[in-house]
């Protein structure tokens, strides 16, 4: 989390006519300042109420919830600072799976064959998400609910015709399975730590979207299109494209959060995942994302996820009545949306004056 | 354009390569030629029967499934028409039974899950003389509601029963899953289960993510060493409980409710002791034969009284008998 906090400054090829503003200041301006705060008080609050929060073996379960939630929302976080919106990204990750699992098993093939199609099909998914919203001109969030309507329904349809059942086979038996398994979801220890991969995965794919935004010109061109498309447009900046790129790197993460569920658990149930696009939406807006698009980061998202992660399972290492989870959750998330905006008035209001 | 062409030639390139590693794997489904499907029976439809079969299944849940096969079965050894149809919504479930009065079937067999909202149609259809039989859900309320009869098992009765088993293996904290917020069935397996082993303690975890119920189970074992017994209330739970067993090295005991193909491999195995199965595939069968009884011969199947169909206990002493069956999808 230091890292965040020695972030570089505004790139230097700015012309160096603005008002130089301090360190905290500059601080306060980013977008995940918001979220780091709630971060570190929500974790200040379950050190304190939770004695099982404590260990480090805890402390890398909720990165593993974290993990599982936040690689999507890398995606989705993206996808919003672009300025469109994703229905489709929860059932996504099972589409992903059932179709690896049941091609694999209905021909008796390769698992990484089936993975490697599987990724295509999710890839012509986002494709298809990206192309309609930009030729229609209809807005995401009607498209991608009609994909999230298809998606669901072709899951339990399929998974019946070719299952005869509506959950997956088991296939540890199928070939590929153990070298996948490796890649998508193994764990190591050190000490009594388990680490798993999708941790590490995790960071990786923020690190690779933080450096996306920050260094590139694709960065540029996603802010560009999501604060104002026309402007974007008018200075060049490959609208469509980028927009329907977005579209697929949110179906990528998906797919790969959705090989992670395959080889850690062997089976699928056809109706998973219903409900989750909105836990990487709510990781994005917490991360201090703006729902109309233009603004945001992946560190903030992944801060958002960690919020997420930690609140969801520290209510369970406190202990406390789990009939009050979702609500618990909820006051939770409203007072990081309300920190987020307060630091975030005081960071403009200081530049103003 | 050239970009474009190029990627479509590494695209290309890279599916070849694939496919040309797509040697024969084993592990997949066993081919055989089963153009023929399992069980005879008369064609559908050949005494004259049409009955309606409403539930309220929530899309994708294995339970149904084997539900919705032994209905078929009983529809196919009977020559009954069935027209199946269902919504996890009330006001939507009493819809479907108003139209299967108005299109005039021969009889309903319905799930009575929010008794309240679904009285008034489950009235239309008694008020219509179309015989109605109740099962899966809504014991202490079929009679009330007009039915003639009810199959299924009794919530409470099935974690009563489960927890005192629990009991008598010495168990003194177990922790009962609930995978579904707010569902009445699932509240009184637990309820049973507290019934007889007063420590019990209830979880909620999201069903609908296999993952998020891992961690959250993982952290509770962590939280609370003293946990000496997991009750899930659904099977996929129970495979995710074994993950999160492993995690946090627990050493709690595994139970669950209901079956499915890897749980029974789970029993046999040994790392789940035993299930309390409801036999859903007894439920949908004897709800379209009662009917077909009753139609035919004016039969009152229980006398009056619900007929239990559960709980059936299955551990690692009949085991052996019952995988073949959860392999069929009907147990």
């Amino acid at each position: 989390m230091s890292q965040t906090l020695e972030a570089p400054a505004p790139a230097p090829s700015e012309p160096s006519n603005r008002v130089r503003m301090g360190l905290a200041q500059r601080l306060l301006s980013r977008p995940e300042i918001g979220a780091l705060v709630a971060a570190v008080i929500i974790f200040i609050f379950f050190l304190i109420a939770a004695p099982s929060f404590r260990s480090a073996e805890s402390f890398f379960t909720v990165l593993y919830q974290s993990s599982v939630i936040g690689i999507v929302a890398v995606g989705v976080g993206l996808l919003m600072i672009g300025g469109e919106f994703d229905l489709s990204a929860g059932v996504i990750v099972y589409t992903a799976g059932l179709f690896t699992s049941m091609f694999c098993w209905y021909y008796g093939v390769n698992l990484w064959l089936g993975a490697a199609l599987s990724l295509v099909f999710c890839l012509l998914i986002g494709f298809l998400n990206g192309y309609l919203v930009m030729r229609t001109g209809i807005p995401s969030f009607l498209i991608t609910l009609g994909t999230f309507f298809v998606l669901q329904g072709a899951n339990l349809g399929v998974t019946k015709l070719v299952t005869e059942t509506v959950s997956t086979p088991d296939i540890s038996g199928i070939d590929g399975f153990d070298s996948l398994g490796t890649v998508f979801s193994s764990s190591f220890k050190i000490g009594s730590v388990t680490i798993w991969t999708s941790v590490l995965w995790w960071a990786f794919f923020v690190l690779l979207a933080a450096w996306i935004l920050q260094r590139t010109r694709i960065g540029n061109w996603i802010f560009a299109v999501g604060g104002n498309p026309d402007s974007a447009r008018a200075v060049g900046v490959p609208v469509v494209r980028t927009k329907i790129g977005l579209f697929m790197a949110v179906s990528f993460l998906g797919w790969f959060v959705g090989m992670h569920q395959l080889f850690r658990f062997n089976t699928l149930q056809a109706g998973g995942g219903v409900g989750n696009e909105f836990l990487y939406i709510i990781a994005a807006v917490v991360g201090g994302t703006l729902l109309t698009g233009g603004f945001g980061n992946a560190i903030g998202v992944a801060i958002g996820a960690f919020i997420f992660g930690m609140t969801s399972l520290g209510i369970i290492y406190a202990g406390w009545d789990p009939n009050w989870f979702k609500a618990f959750l909820g006051v939770m998330l409203l007072l990081a949306v309300l920190v987020n905006l307060y630091v975030k008035r005081m960071a403009t209001a200081r530049k103003v004056g | 354009m050239t970009p474009r062409t190029r990627t479509f030639r590494i695209l290309a390139a890279g599916a070849a390569v694939m496919l040309a590693a797509a040697a024969c794997s084993g592990g997949g489904r066993e081919k055989t030629d089963d153009t023929g499907t399992s069980g005879g029976g008369n064609a559908a439809g050949s005494s004259g029967y049409t009955i309606a079969f409403i539930t309220h299944e929530t899309p994708g849940d294995t339970f149904w499934d084997k539900v919705k096969n032994g209905a078929n079965q009983a529809a196919k050894d009977t020559g009954v028409t069935l027209k199946y149809s269902s919504d996890p919504e009330a006001p939507k479930q009493a819809v479907l039974i108003q139209n299967a009065v108005d299109s005039k079937v021969s009889g309903i067999a319905t799930t009575l899950v929010t008794p309240d909202a679904l009285a008034g149609a489950v009235k239309a259809a008694t008020d219509a003389k179309i015989p109605v039989v109740g099962f899966n859900s809504g014991i202490n309320e079929y009679q009330k509601l007009g039915a003639l009869m009810y199959f299924g098992s009794d919530e409470t009765v099935a974690g009563t029963e489960a927890g005192k088993r629990l009991a008598s293996q010495g168990v003194k904290h177990p922790l009962c899953v609930i995978q579904q917020t707010g569902s009445v069935a699932l509240e009184a397996r637990c309820a049973g289960v507290k019934s007889s082993v007063p420590g019990t303690e209830n979880i909620q975890v999201n069903g609908a993510d296999d993952a998020a119920v891992t961690s959250t189970l993982q952290a509770k074992l962590a939280q609370d060493k003293s946990i000496d017994a997991i009750v899930t209330l659904g099977a996929p739970q129970a495979l995710d409980a074994i993950k999160a067993k492993e995690q946090s090295g627990s050493q709690a005991k595994l139970v669950t409710f209901d079956l499915n193909e890897q749980a029974a491999t789970e029993i046999k195995n040994g790392n789940i002791v035993f299930s309390i199965d409801q036999q859903p595939y007894v439920q949908g069968y004897m709800a379209v034969t009662s009917l077909y009884l009753n139609l035919k011969n004016g039969n009152d199947i229980g006398g009056g009284r619900a007929v239990l169909t559960g709980p059936s206990f299955v551990d690692s002493a009949n085991i052996d008998k019952i995988i073949p069956f959860t392999k069929n999808n009907t147990r």
